[in-house]
């Protein structure tokens, strides 16, 4: 049963991670990649973890997603997004990327066919109770950190997305000092 | 295992049956007999006792209708929006509890139907997906009000969920779990919970109200300037559908709301177990449940909508921190031993 599950879901997540690349239609892709996310998720609770399994639908599907759609309707894009011209640069560049990838991905399949003593997950390591322990205290500092990199990007945005100043009175103010004066 | 497979497949059905199914076809017809009494007129009283059979003859009319497409929509996800709205409205359920546990034959059967550890997000994880069927609607629609409502949908739920997400976390504390079951008898032990925590259960109210996209927060679908917002161009049974979820994830945050605050399927001073335990803790459920889905169609026909600045500020600027803070009294309650069972 377990395994049937898992053979559905991980059809369900590549299938999906594939439209989700090759789709011309950014909201399709974008529908896709919630239900590689949802599948995903799936993994996580069929390996014991329905905590991180519920903070990735919860997160990711259920925010983060929704503010790309948002995005995408406001943008108002046409349903074929047209290919470009010109896009060689772009390709090397997602080789490139996508070469870093394999290279990070393949040492660590590697590692987990060599090793066998991996180990079943256990149910105090996997439990929320525990994460919270190595979350809270072990790694509390990296924890720290994270959020206060978060809270840069959070007041970057708001900078950038911020209204400029209400000009100072244009060019013609420059010449004459006079109009600068606020009544 | 089979024992097991038998007896979720029973709970299922038997919380499907009641909570889901039965509730869409009453609550048709508890809003608008009772829209029509706050109205001073009678209301759809002509099929059956009390009009009660007016769901029915709706129910044939929807499904006899002709089922249109909109030129010019985008056929798939037109398709699937309907679908989408009633999905995670129907499978959040699994993670409530509803009566003590029972022994048949031998083995202990709780009375919930997960039981995982991930207890309350798993509600929550779902319950976010809810709002995809809107944004689609809207988008493949392919007209301008829709669109529009997918739009306001989409921020709207973002910016209510996680002063709703916020507020139930603190209400998890004292009991110090996700797993709802033992949060109701960390209740029944101690107290219910909007006592405590007063300023948690307003947030969650509010928040409940617009992530079912009701009164006075029906902003997608807002009908004096939307036309029918990100529902405007279904019809027939698809129509039906949206409205069947709408109906159904009220029922789903009305039980989370009775089960985080108000004790859940037990009542204060009765201990009840078994067989009886059972029946009568579904009832309570079912009463405390019917009772919230009251005050929906009351807040609905009483309070004016809001206008949309007017929702977001009220979201992010008061509903948010008021959350927030909160959590944090609720956190230093907890430390300072100031809740009665927390060490």
């Amino acid at each position: 049963m377990e395994t049937a599950i898992f053979l559905i879901f991980a059809a369900l997540a590549l299938g999906s991670a594939m439209v989700v690349v090759t789709h011309k239609s950014p909201v399709y892709a974008t529908m896709s990649l919630v239900l590689t996310l949802f599948s995903t998720a799936v993994m996580f609770v069929l390996l014991g973890a329905p905590f991180i399994g519920a903070l990735q639908v919860l997160v990711y599907a259920g925010a983060i997603v929704v503010l790309f759609l948002f995005v995408l309707m406001l943008l108002n894009i046409s349903k074929e997004e047209h290919q470009q011209e010109g896009q060689t640069v772009h390709r090397w560049v997602a080789l490139l990327g996508a070469g870093a990838f394999i290279g990070l991905v393949v040492p660590l399949i590697y590692r987990a066919t060599q090793s066998r003593n991996a180990g079943a997950l256990t149910e105090e390591f996997v439990s929320i109770r525990e994460f919270a322990r190595d979350l809270f205290g072990r790694y509390l500092l990296q924890f720290e950190i994270v959020g206060l990199l978060l809270l840069v990007a959070v007041v970057a945005a708001t900078v950038v997305a911020r209204k400029p100043p209400a000009a100072p009175s244009g060019v013609a103010g420059a010449d004459s000092p006079i109009s600068e004066v606020e009544p | 295992m089979q024992f097991e497979l038998l007896a979720t497949a029973a709970k299922m059905a038997l919380m499907l049956g009641i909570f889901i199914l039965g509730v869409a076809p009453i609550m048709l017809w508890v809003e608008r007999r009772m829209s029509a009494f706050m109205q001073d007129r009678p209301g759809p009283n002509r099929l059956g006792p009390l009009g009660l059979v007016q769901g029915v003859a709706d129910a044939v009319k929807f499904m006899f209708k002709e089922d249109v497409t909109p030129a010019g929509a985008d056929k798939p996800l037109y398709l699937m929006a309907p679908a989408l709205a009633l999905i995670p409205a129907l499978s959040t359920y699994v993670v409530i509890p509803f009566g003590p546990d029972l022994t048949v034959s031998g083995k202990t059967v709780p009375l919930i139907v997960s039981t995982g550890g991930a207890g309350v997000l798993i509600f929550l994880a779902l319950s976010s997906l809810g709002v995809y069927s809107l944004i689609t609607a809207g988008y493949a629609s392919n007209n301008k009000f829709s669109l529009l409502g997918g739009i306001r949908a989409s921020a709207q739920l973002i910016s209510y969920e996680l002063a709703l997400t916020v507020a139930v976390l603190a209400a998890l504390i004292p009991a110090g779990s996700f797993y709802l079951p033992d949060v109701v008898s960390y209740q029944q032990k101690h107290v219910w919970m909007f006592i405590p925590q007063a300023i948690g259960f307003l947030v969650f109210l509010v928040a409940m109200f617009a992530e079912t996209n009701r009164l006075p927060f029906d902003l997608p679908e807002a009908e004096s300037e939307l036309i029918a917002g990100f529902h405007t161009e279904y019809g027939a049974m698809r129509f039906a559908t949206f409205f069947m979820g709408e109906y159904i994830s009220m029922t789903a945050l009305s039980m989370l709301a009775v089960t985080l605050y108000f004790g859940g399927w037990t009542l204060p001073w009765v201990h009840l177990t078994g067989w009886l335990g059972a029946i009568v803790g579904l009832t309570v459920l079912l009463g405390k449940v019917a009772l919230f889905m009251l005050f929906y169609v009351w807040v609905r026909w009483t309070f004016p909508r809001f206008r949309y600045d007017q929702l977001m500020r009220l979201g992010w600027k008061v509903l948010l921190p008021l959350a927030i803070l909160n959590l944090l009294l609720v956190a230093i309650a907890t430390l300072a031993g100031w809740f009665p069972g927390v060490g």
